[in-house]
């Protein structure tokens, strides 16, 4: 487990590196590895050409994709060996150690397997849907850091971005359950409408009240900001927000799909919902998405309200992150930032399997009214709380104390 | 909202479908996700237990009564050899009876456990079903160890009880019921039973008011989830089941009214905690002497006659009524089985109104339905 | 050509667009190779509709009541709210006790119509 964000974070940097417009390490005398990191570092803007730097952003971008990729791939068999382990099983044993390969036995197989589209449905929905979903998840995490600089766009709107893009995968879904003109796929499509789109209020909510509190929309902005010791993490910086990353927490689950919340693919009701008429790849293709949505909801959890890649020790945060620090030093800064920010979220990711494998599903009217009359109400005054909160906090004392835990330092 | 004309939909659920319990089949017409009116289809497995019956011997008709409610065959067993013990006038040695109440609660719970299981499935919860798979199959190696079979026991016989019980699987027993009772159960309740949300898709769902439950003839679980103490095993005792002390579980509308789904599925899981007392009891008395009336074994020539005698299934009243005329088989048999008389309440409890498509699952689960046993 | 691409306001946004190529290259490369490395033997009952087991029983393209209308307008209501709230909660401190008092109002008139909704059973499912 340890040495995949390992492997890919040292993956990560050395076309990470090259995008960091605004860095300034050291100029020491250039000899060996740090020489290297140096000019990684340094060739772009200050030498680079454009293809130089399209280069690097492809480099980049395929990085954060590969390890999407693979992220999905040990989920689905994390998911397996936790929901086995819950359930006095032992889960996937035969492929690989423990079973490790048995996600991409799988995916083989279901690449190899017949691609059947059924005779009635809309054939050319029926297979743009999942490259929809699939795209639509994938392309959220493009301003979602996996470390400090480790960020394949930083985007000024950042959250805002992940938000909006998010209503792309609705879309697909509503492709596929449509276009499979099956009963079971039709119902799941209305439930997956009526629920993603219900959640995504108290979602964009959470949103605000954390846009309120950093001033800033960019992902990395708002990590910065939460620098220092945990309790300047946005979580605690005032109940409102707590109270808001519990909701937000409950909302990301619906906006997964995921149980209890998880009526678009009812198994009990709905035989599969939307994607009852897929198989191969067609499946596999939601199946990742579904994967890799969790690690969004749960990364963008970190970033905006759990510290992003700041552990909320300073001594340690603070490794490399001077500015006359060496690059190995720096790099190893990186290393730390990057499996502190994917550790939480992959601690958060284990949340979601342990709630699916103990909680029953909830109804669609109760799904409704849980989210129109309680979560939206209390993320409204929470909103309102955490900002009179932050005016308040801001008049009363002056510079960056408004923690609730203020009075630790 | 109302200028908004809707169409209503035919949604065919099952034959194959995950929670239809084996194969039966609901049309049912809905206006968007509610429910207006279901109509149910059976004969899916339609194996004609009946008719079968009058061409083999009355020894040979016990393999078939293990596949009509495949997950207690004991109890279908009991059922048929002692309808045919009365037919003939006899009673089956005391040690016999007393294995036939041990086995036939164990496989009550057994049963119980599966119903609990697939219920927790239907409302979405996974891991309590392999919770009670995981202590269901703790019966099974006992059953295995008694008569070598896992599901289709073909274990009580007219006239007693095919294998003798050793001293070895009684303490088994003995583990087990150390084992289930109380923890197991309490594990479930704080799993699943008073889970908020299993309670607010369970409580107030599929009410069954008193009058409608007998109007209906609903039987077992069913009946007492609606508050009726009804069991044969109290009001018309057979076996030796006036020996041993035990309460009747019968729901109050603890979660919501009397009646509804949680009722029913908690009766269940009270009647376990009796079944565990029932056998602690008779795992005391039980003495020693012949566990079969060898006789009996291979052939059985009643006299000309009827009998009709009913037991209490995990899912209800089973009624086995024979026809005899004097030969080594069977004129006519009749069954009177739990499962077929329950599930005929369900068209009307969906009728409400009130009834959305995910309701139906739970009000389905609810009934703890065999397709073996409904279709014959 | 290098210096708008690099300067302009959407430059940030540039590998957000390759990274939407590559991911939507790489799901219709998914579907290729499926599609050459799968087997193709098609017969009208691998092609039939998923129906539980029976013949297929009426169509699934009336008109479909799932109270989605009130569901969507409530959705329009406060997701368009949040995106008013954006430009507002990032200029926040800025605004100070005017701005929050201004945004107090406009929350005030959102609350009060999800309060109607609510009123007028929006969320009654029967």
């Amino acid at each position: 487990m340890a040495s995949i964000p390992l492997f890919l974070s040292a993956a990560f940097h050395s076309c990470w590196l090259a995008q960091a417009p605004a860095l300034e390490t050291s100029k020491s005398s250039p000899n060996g590895l740090e020489a290297l990191l140096q000019r990684l570092v340094h060739s772009y803007p200050a030498e680079g050409t454009w293809w130089g730097a399209i280069a690097a952003m492809l480099i980049a971008c395929l990085a954060v994709f590969a390890f999407l990729n693979l992220f999905a791939l040990f989920a689905v068999w994390l998911e397996r060996k936790v929901s086995a382990h819950m359930q006095c099983r032992l889960g996937p044993m035969e492929v690989g150690p423990h079973g490790v390969l048995q996600t991409i036995a799988d995916g083989i197989k279901l690449t190899v397997k017949e691609d059947i589209i059924p005779r009635v449905a809309d054939k050319v929905l029926f297979i743009v849907a999942p490259i929809i979903v699939f795209t639509g998840t994938f392309i959220r995490f493009a301003p979602l850091p996996f470390g400090d600089y480790l960020v394949a766009s930083d985007l000024n709107l950042g959250l805002f971005y992940i938000a909006a893009v998010g209503s792309v995968e609705v879309l697909g879904v509503i492709m596929a359950g449509w276009s499979s003109n099956n009963k079971w796929s039709l119902f799941g499509t209305i439930r997956t409408a009526t629920q993603m789109v219900s959640y995504e209020i108290p979602i964009g909510i959470a949103f605000v009240t954390v846009a309120v509190s950093a001033g800033t929309l960019s992902t990395m902005q708002i990590v910065e900001q939460q620098s220092g010791w945990f309790w300047h993490w946005f979580v605690f910086r005032n109940p409102f927000l707590m109270v808001l990353s519990i909701i937000y927490l409950i909302a990301s689950l619906a906006e997964c799909k995921r149980s209890p919340f998880d009526l678009p693919e009812a198994e009990s009701e709905l035989v599969s919902g939307f994607h009852t008429e897929y198989t191969g790849i067609r499946f596999a293709l939601f199946f990742l998405s579904e994967y890799a949505a969790m690690y969004l909801v749960s990364g963008v959890a970190v970033v905006a309200f759990f510290g992003g890649w700041y552990l909320g020790i300073p001594v340690i945060d603070r490794i490399g992150a001077a500015p006359d620090s060496s690059a190995l030093a720096f790099v190893i800064g990186l290393l730390i930032k990057a499996h502190v920010l994917i550790g939480k979220a992959v601690g958060l990711v284990f949340v979601q399997m342990w709630v699916r494998w103990t909680l029953p599903r909830v109804r669609l009217d109760q799904m409704m009214s849980l989210c129109l009359k309680v979560l939206l109400p209390i993320s409204l005054a929470c909103l309102v709380g955490s900002a009179l909160w932050d005016l308040f906090m801001g008049s009363l004392a002056s510079g960056k104390e408004y923690s609730m835990f203020f009075w630790l330092e | 909202m109302r200028d908004i004309r809707t169409e209503e939909m035919l949604l065919n659920m099952g034959p194959q479908h995950p929670s239809t319990h084996g194969v039966f089949r609901v049309v049912i017409r809905t206006d968007g996700e509610m429910v207006l009116e279901t109509e149910s289809h059976i004969g899916y497995l339609h194996r004609c237990f009946e008719k079968v019956a009058e061409n083999v011997s009355y020894v040979q008709v016990v393999p078939y009564t293990d596949r009509m409610d495949y997950v207690c065959s004991m109890i279908n067993n009991l059922g048929w050899a002692e309808a045919v013990e009365k037919l003939l006038g006899i009673e089956a040695p005391e040690r016999a009876q007393y294995i036939r109440v041990m086995v036939a609660e164990l496989n009550r719970i057994a049963s119980h456990l599966l119903a609990f299981g697939t219920y927790g499935m239907d409302i979405g919860a996974v891991t309590p079903f392999l919770y009670a798979f995981r202590d269901r199959e703790k019966i099974l190696k006992i059953f295995e160890k008694l008569c070598g079979q896992r599901l289709n026991y073909t274990y009580v016989r007219v006239g007693g009880v095919s294998f003798d019980i050793t001293d070895e699987i009684l303490k088994d027993i003995e583990d087990f019921c150390n084992y289930f009772e109380p923890d197991i159960i309490d594990e479930y309740n704080r799993l699943l039973s008073y889970n908020g949300i299993f309670i607010s898709r369970t409580a107030n769902v599929g009410v069954i008011p008193r009058q409608m439950a007998i109007g209906y003839g609903l039987t077992g679980p069913n009946l007492r989830g609606s508050g009726v103490r009804r069991d044969l095993r109290k009001d018309e005792p057979y076996c030796i089941y006036d020996r041993f002390q035990f309460e009747i579980p019968a729901g109050s509308g603890e979660q919501g009214q009397t009646g509804d789904c949680w009722d029913r599925y908690m009766v269940r899981i009270r009647e376990m905690t009796q079944s565990i007392m029932i056998v602690r009891q008779a795992l005391k008395g039980i003495p020693s002497g012949l566990h079969l009336d060898k006789k009996l074994q291979l052939k059985v020539k009643p006299p000309k006659g009827e009998a009709y005698h009913k037991v209490e299934g995990a899912r209800g009243e089973l009624g086995f009524h024979i026809v005899s005329d004097g030969s080594e088989k069977p004129y006519r048999v009749k069954t009177r089985g739990p499962s077929f008389c329950n599930i005929s309440v369900l068209d009307e409890l969906t009728r409400t109104g009130k009834c959305m498509v995910a309701d139906m699952v739970a009000i389905i689960g609810s009934l703890d339905i065999v397709m073996g046993e409904v279709d014959r | 050509m290098e210096a708008i691409l690099l300067e302009s306001v959407l430059a940030p946004y540039l590998p957000a667009f390759l990274y939407f190529a590559v991911v939507a290259a790489t799901a219709a490369g998914f579907l290729i190779a499926s599609r050459l490395l799968g087997p193709r033997r098609r017969d009208p009952l691998k092609l039939s509709t998923y129906e539980c087991g029976v013949p297929l029983l009426g169509g699934t393209r009336d008109r479909f009541s799932v109270k989605f209308y009130l569901v969507a307008i409530l959705f329009v209501l406060f997701d368009i709210e949040t995106v008013f709230l954006i430009p507002w909660a990032v200029e926040f401190r800025q605004f100070g006790w005017l701005g929050i008092l201004e945004m107090f109002i406009f929350l005030g008139i959102l609350i009060i119509g999800l309060v109607y909704a609510f009123k007028r059973g929006a969320l009654k499912w029967d």
